[in-house]
This record gives structure tokens, sequence and C-alpha cells, in this order.
């Protein structure tokens, strides 16, 4: 991907990239990181276009790790090597990073005072909320497909309630995945439509 | 020190294994600190909800988990482990993957992806919840919290503040 730079993206130096990924970092608060992403380096500074995006993102998503980490080391790689991939990740990191141990430092403090747990059990509920709707909002598309729900709820169900590790659950469960869609099913999919 | 391989092992492993994001790999983040690190599941729901109010991807949660295992070397052990192994492996996938450009294959592995990424998530959420709602009081306040985060367009980091805010009145006038 290194290799693709043309001249617009060639000037972008490694400060611009540290700079634009830190912002993205320290202003992307509630999640939904990847849209900011999106909308300061994609829409707004057009340092890839839209489809190169969408394929960083499927790869991203794709691959093991955060998305919006894999987002950042494919679009820094892009601009300006590994050197940028990482200045990307370093950059987008450092803010959260450190918001995050000056928080985890105030809770440490503060756990054992008696309201402490009042507070926590109150944010516990809304970020079990938070979770819940980004999962749900993901899953729409899945619960429709009987095939994806089935392997869904079985790889739950070995997570969950047999309480498998995780290896061995996507150990048993992407094999199986990768069988029921494989290229000749999707091809046949593809030509029934 | 034995500690800090303990930490850097456990954590690059759950890089590698995060398949779909990092709430994927919730339930077994929970299981391997509790395991090694004797961490209570109410201190990793903790650490994992107050992680929420900062910017950045929401699993920088882990930083806390790091800090409170073994302070600040700790924090910084955790964020090498958890970022480095799966960022390279990105970096090289993505740079094949420019290479040998489109395949069946890689549309299969897309689809059969999918499922099971949501599915682990699903897992997580259930790994949250399970701690986290533990009377009727905290099961309205998600409710709630949820309503609101579908039908408006409140930043969920006020959302959970303010829950927190209902949790400390709840207690005071309880």
């Amino acid at each position: 991907m290194a290799a693709k730079n043309n001249q617009a993206t060639s000037k972008i130096s490694l400060v611009q990239i540290f700079w634009q990924f830190f912002i993205v970092g320290a202003i992307s608060f509630g999640g939904g990181i990847i849209a900011y992403l999106k909308e300061l380096l994609v829409t707004r500074y057009k340092w890839v276009d839209n489809d190169e995006f969408l394929v960083m993102l499927s790869i991203s998503q794709t691959m093991p790790g955060l998305n919006s980490v894999n987002i950042a080391i494919l679009m820094g790689d892009r601009l300006r090597g590994a050197l940028g991939a990482w200045v990307a990740t370093i950059g987008m990191l450092l803010p959260g990073g450190c918001i995050v141990l000056g928080i985890g430092m105030i809770y440490g403090i503060n756990s054992d005072h008696p309201m402490a747990n009042h507070v926590l059990g109150g944010i516990a509920a809304a970020a079990a909320a938070l979770l819940a709707t980004v999962t749900w909002d993901m899953g729409t598309r899945i619960f429709k497909k009987r095939k994806s729900l089935a392997l869904l709820v079985l790889t739950f169900v070995l997570m969950s309630v047999v309480k498998w590790p995780l290896y061995l659950v996507l150990g048993v469960v992407l094999p199986l995945a990768l069988y029921i869609y494989r290229p000749t099913q999707l091809n046949k999919m593809e030509a029934s439509k | 020190m034995t500690s800090w391989i303990q930490l850097a092992s456990v954590f690059s492993m759950l890089s590698l294994l995060a398949v779909g994001g990092g709430s994927a790999v919730l339930p077994e983040m929970q299981h391997l600190l509790l395991e090694h690190f004797g961490f209570s599941q109410t201190e990793f729901v903790h650490a994992y909800s107050v992680g929420q109010i900062a910017p950045g991807p929401n699993m920088l949660a882990v930083l806390i988990m790091g800090d409170m295992i073994d302070g600040i070397a700790g924090a910084f052990i955790v964020a090498l482990a958890f970022f480095i192994p799966s960022s390279i492996l990105c970096l090289y996938a993505g740079r094949l993957w420019a290479r040998i450009g489109d395949t069946p294959w890689r549309h299969s592995l897309q689809q059969a992806l999918e499922p099971v990424s949501i599915g682990l998530m699903c897992s997580g959420v259930y790994t949250i919840a399970k701690e986290s709602l533990v009377n009727w009081q905290s099961c309205a306040v998600a409710f709630l919290v949820g309503v609101l985060l579908i039908k408006t367009k409140i930043n969920p980091v006020i959302l959970i503040l303010g829950a927190g805010v209902i949790g400390l009145l709840g207690a005071y006038i309880a």
C-alpha cells in the first residue's frame, strides 16, 4: 500500500498525520471513533478516497484487534509507510490513553469511598446499555439471516454458557462458518438471486 | 517482574484473538484477569465502565485494568501488549491484501467472520450486563439510557455521567 503514494498524499508529513489522528483521538467522546476518522480524514481532508476507506474498513474488521486502531495502521501505512502507521496509531491512542489513566487513578483513590459504589453502579448500567445498543446496531443485518443467526447463537452459547476458552470457540466456529460461506456456496447464492 | 510477563502474555494473546473488535474479547479478558490476577468481576466491570468516559477507542479501558494490577508500569505493558501484536498483523495483512486483490475466499472470510464477531460481542454484552444489572434500579437506568441512545442524539458520555449522578442521588434518597 505504501508504494501507491501519489502526489496528493506524498506531501502529508508525519507531523500532520500525528496531529490529525491525535485530534480524532481527543474529540471522539462516546465511541463511534470510526465515524470521526471518516469525517475528518476522508470527507474533509481527502487523505484517502471513500472506496479506499471502505477497503481499509473491511480489512480492519477481518483482522483481529480494534477496528479503529487497524484503520489508523492501514491509513498511516498508505500515507507514509510503516512509520506513518505507528505515528497515526500512537497519535490516536495518546489523548484517550492519558485521560483513561487519569480516570483510573481517580477511581483507584476513591473506590473505597462509600458513595463510589453507587456512582459506579449507575455508570456500569449505562455502559452496559451503550454496549448493547452498539452491538444491536451492528447485528441487525445478521439477525435476519438464518444461517448467520445460527452461527451467532452457537458462538454466544459456547462462549457464555458452555464457557469454552476463546481460542477453542474460534477454532470450532470459524472453520464451520468458513465451510458454510465457502466460495462455491456464495456463487450459487449469487446465481440464484 | 513475573506479573509483567504474565500481563504481557495475557494481553498480547487477547490482542490476537480480538476477532471483530475489542468487545469480542471481554468475556475471555474477564476470565483471564480473574484467573491470573484475582481481579474480581465487579472490578472488571467498573474498570471497563469508567473507561467509556474517555475519548478514543472504548477498549482503552484496558489501561485502567493494567494500572489497577501493577500501577503505571502495568498500564504501559498492557498498552504495548494489547495494541502492538494485532497492529503488526494488520499492517502486513493490509499490504498482502492489496497485492492479492479480490478473491472469492476474501468474501467468504468476511461473511464467515461477521456472525462470529457479533456473537462474541453479544457475549461481551452479557459479561458486562450480568455484573451491572443487579437490581431493578440499575435495570431501570440501563433501560432509560438505552431508549435515549436509540431515540436521541445525546452524546453517550453525557448519559454515562448522568447515570453516575442518578446512582449517587438514588443512594442519598434511599
